[in-house]
C-alpha cells in the first residue's frame, strides 16, 4: 500500500493552516456533492410529480388513446396499462424460474470454476445495452413473423434473468452452512435439501430481489422498440399481438409536437414513477429485514 | 458434492449409505441447463447480431465502423457508423468527465464526514436516483432541462468559453448533445457513486487511524490511504459507468436532436450509436438499412461488452488481492 500523500513535506506542522483549509475546501466539495446528487433526484421527482399530478385523471386508465385527434374528448392510455400490466408479468414468469435455477445451480451443485466462469457471464449478459437486447429479439423472432407481446416479454426476461440470478445467488450465499450439513447429515437428499431448505429459508430474499428486477424492467423502453411498439389504439390483453406499454407511449408521447401529448407523458410518467419507488423502497425495507432472518441472527 | 463423487465406483460398499439418487441428478440437470442456457444466450446475441447485419457487413466490411455517412436515399444508399461511434464516444466520456468528481464526492461524504442521522437516507436517495427509468429522465430532459440549458446555460458557456471548440454557437433545435452528456451524467451518478461507497467502506480502518495518528488531515487520510486502497476498484467502477453511459439510448434519442456528421461543437445536435438504432424503431426503408442500423448494435455491442468485461475483470483482481491482505486483519 504506498501513501505517497503521507511523506514527504505534506505533515509540516508549520503548514498546519494551510492543510486544514485545503481540509475543510475538500469537505465542503464532498457535502457539495452530496447536496447535488440529493438535488438532482428532488428536481426530476418534483417535475414529474407537480406536472402528473394536474393531469391525474380516472381517463387516463379507463379511456384509449385516439389517433390524429382533432377535437378536445379526453382520451387515455388505457391500452398502455394494459400492455405493461401483460408484458412485465408474462417477463417476470420467464425470468424468475430460470433466475432461481441458474442461481442455484452456481450456489449449490456447480464446481468453483464453474461458478466462477458462469458467474462471469451472469455479469457480462446484465452488461448488454437494453437497446441491444431489443435488436437481438427483432433478428431472432420478429423478423419475418412480427411483433408481439410474448416477444417483448421475452426481451424484458433478458434484463431481469442476470438480475434476478445474482440477487438469488446473494440470498443463498446468506443460508447458513450448518442448516445444509444438519439436513445432508439426518439422510435428506441433496435435492430436496436445497427445495425444501435451503429455498424456503431464502425465499423472503428471492421475493425482494423479483420485486426489485420488476420495478427495474417496467420502466425499460429500448427492449419493447423493436419488438412491441407498433400498435393500435384499442386496449388488448391478447400477448400474441404488440401490445403497447406505459415507457414506449412516454417515448413517443415526449416526441410530439403537442402540448397535451405531453400532459399524458407526465401523467403516465408520475404513476410509473410512484409505482417503481414504492416498489423498490419497499424492497429496501424488507431486504434488510429479510437479510437478518435467514441468517439466523 | 459434484456428480462425480455420486458416481464413485460401485466396487467398494458404500458404508456411507450413499448412492446415485434421482432426485439429484435431475435438480443438477435442470438447474445446470438453465445456466448452460444462460451461457449460450451471451453467445447467441453476438450470433444473431452478426448475422442480422451479414447484408452490411459483407458489403462494407469493417470499413463500416469508421465511416461518416448515413444516406438511406434509395439509389444512394451508404452507410458508415463513424459519426455515431464519435457521438458515443464524445457524450459517454464528457459525462463520466462530469459524474466522476460529484460521484466520488458523494462516496467521500457517505463514508467520511456524513453524521449518522444522514448516511443512511442519501445513501436511499442516491440510490433511488438509479431506480428512476431513462425514458423518465429523458422527458424531463427535453421538456425541463432542454429549455434552461438552451436559453441560459448554453449561450453563457458559449460567450465565456467559446474559444474552445467545444462550447459552439448553440443550435437552435432545443436539443443538443450537452442535454445527452448531462443526462447521461445524472444517470451514470448512483452507479459509480454507491460502488466507490462500498470501496470506501472497505478500506480497513487501522489504516485509516493510523495515518489520523500521524497527525494528517481527514483530507490527507483520503489522498493518502483511502484513494490508494481503492483505485483498482474506483476504475472498475468508472468503466462500469462508461459502459453504462454508452449502452443507453433512450434518454438520450430524447435529447440529442439526431444529424449526420462530425463537429466539436457539444451545443449542436449529434446522435450516439444507440440513438440513431433506436430513432429508426418504426422501420428501415431497405433490407440494406436494415442491416446497417444492426450493424451500429453490434459496434454498439463491442463496446459495451468490451468495457463490461474489463470492469468485471479489474473487480475480481481487486477482490482476490484484498481478500489476502484483509485476512490478516479480520
Amino acid at each position: 500500500m504506498s501513501a505517497q500523500g503521507l511523506s514527504g513535506p505534506g505533515l509540516r506542522l508549520d503548514r498546519l493552516p494551510q492543510r486544514r483549509r485545503v481540509n475543510h475546501l475538500m469537505e465542503a466539495l464532498a457535502w457539495l456533492a452530496a447536496a447535488i446528487g440529493v438535488a438532482i433526484l428532488g428536481v426530476v421527482v418534483w417535475s414529474v410529480a407537480s406536472k402528473g399530478w394536474s393531469e391525474l385523471n380516472l381517463d387516463l386508465l379507463t379511456k384509449s388513446p385516439i389517433q390524429f385527434s382533432l377535437t378536445n374528448a379526453p382520451q387515455g392510455l388505457s391500452n398502455a396499462f394494459a400492455g405493461t400490466l401483460v408484458i412485465v408479468g408474462l417477463a417476470t414468469a420467464m425470468a424468475l424460474p430460470v433466475g432461481i435455477l441458474v442461481a442455484v445451480y452456481l450456489n449449490e451443485f456447480a464446481p468453483p470454476p464453474i461458478r466462477t466462469g458462469v458467474g462471469l457471464v451472469i455479469d457480462v449478459l446484465a452488461g448488454v445495452p437494453a437497446i441491444v437486447v431489443g435488436i437481438f429479439v427483432f433478428v431472432l423472432l420478429v423478423v419475418g413473423h412480427g411483433q408481439s407481446a410474448i416477444k417483448g416479454a421475452f426481451a424484458l426476461a433478458i434484463l431481469m434473468l442476470p438480475f434476478v440470478a445474482r440477487t438469488t445467488m446473494e440470498v443463498l450465499a446468506l443460508v447458513p452452512n450448518a442448516l445444509r450439513e444438519a439436513s445432508l447429515g439426518l439422510g435428506v437428499p441433496h435435492w430436496r435439501t436445497t427445495l425444501s431448505i435451503v429455498l424456503p429459508r431464502a425465499a423472503g430474499g428471492i421475493v425482494t430481489g423479483t420485486v426489485l428486477a420488476v420495478a427495474r424492467v417496467a420502466g425499460e423502453t429500448a427492449p419493447l422498440l423493436f419488438t412491441s411498439s407498433i400498435v393500435g389504439t384499442q386496449t388488448s390483453w391478447n400477448p400474441t399481438h404488440a401490445l403497447q406499454t406505459i415507457p414506449v407511449a412516454i417515448f413517443e408521447l415526449s416526441e410530439s409536437p403537442d402540448p397535451k401529448d405531453h400532459a399524458r407523458a407526465w401523467a403516465a410518467g408520475f404513476i410509473l414513477l410512484l409505482f417503481i419507488l414504492f416498489a423498490s423502497l419497499t424492497a429496501r425495507w424488507l431486504a434488510t429485514r429479510s437479510a437478518r432472518k435467514i441468517a439466523g441472527r | 458434492m459434484s456428480a462425480a463423487d455420486v458416481t464413485a465406483p460401485p466396487t467398494r460398499r458404500p458404508f456411507t449409505g450413499r448412492r446415485v439418487r434421482f432426485g439429484d441428478v435431475a435438480l443438477q440437470v435442470v438447474a445446470g441447463a438453465a445456466a448452460l442456457g444462460a451461457t449460450v444466450l451471451v453467445g447467441l446475441i453476438v450470433w444473431k447480431l452478426v448475422d442480422g447485419s451479414h447484408l452490411a457487413i459483407s458489403k462494407y466490411g469493417l470499413g463500416f465502423v469508421t465511416r461518416v455517412a448515413w444516406n438511406p436515399v434509395i439509389g444512394h444508399e451508404l452507410y458508415g457508423a463513424g459519426s455515431f461511434l464519435f457521438g458515443t464516444v464524445i457524450t459517454s466520456f464528457l459525462a463520466l468527465l462530469v459524474a466522476t468528481p460529484i460521484a466520488i464526492g458523494i462516496a467521500l461524504f457517505l463514508t467520511e464526514l456524513a453524521p449518522r442521522a444522514i448516511q443512511a437516507p442519501v445513501t436511499a436517495l442516491v440510490e433511488t436516483l438509479a431506480a428512476v427509468p431513462s425514458v423518465l429522465i429523458g422527458l424531463w430532459g427535453i421538456l425541463v432541462l432542454g429549455p434552461v440549458l438552451r436559453t441560459d446555460i448554453e449561450p453563457w458557456l458559449h460567450s465565456g468559453l467559446g474559444w474552445i471548440p467545444l462550447f459552439g454557437p448553440p443550435s437552435s433545435a432545443g436539443a443538443s448533445i450537452f442535454t445527452a452528456i448531462v443526462v447521461l451524467a445524472i444517470m451514470i451518478l448512483p452507479i459509480v457513486s454507491s460502488i466507490s461507497r462500498e470501496l470506501f467502506l472497505g478500506v480497513p480502518p487501522e489504516l485509516k487511524e493510523g495515518a489520523l495518528a500521524l497527525g494528517t488531515t481527514r483530507w490527507e487520510t483520503v489522498r493518502g490511504v483511502v484513494f490508494p486502497y481503492a483505485r483498482g476498484g474506483v476504475a472498475a467502477a468508472l468503466i462500469l459507468g462508461l459502459g453504462r453511459a454508452m449502452g443507453e439510448a433512450i434518454a438520450v434519442t430524447q435529447v440529442i436532436g439526431g444529424g449526420v456528421g462530425i463537429h466539436w461543437n457539444i451545443f449542436g445536435t449529434g446522435d450516439t450509436l444507440g440513438s440513431k438504432v433506436a430513432e429508426s424503431y418504426q422501420g428501415a426503408s431497405t433490407n440494406l438499412q436494415s442491416a446497417s442500423l444492426i450493424y451500429l448494435g453490434l459496434v454498439l455491442l463491442v463496446l459495451s461488452l468490451g468495457a463490461n468485461i474489463a470492469a468485471q475483470v479489474i473487480v475480481r483482481r481487486v477482490a482476490r488481492r484484498h481478500g489476502v491482505t484483509r485476512g490478516g486483519h479480520a
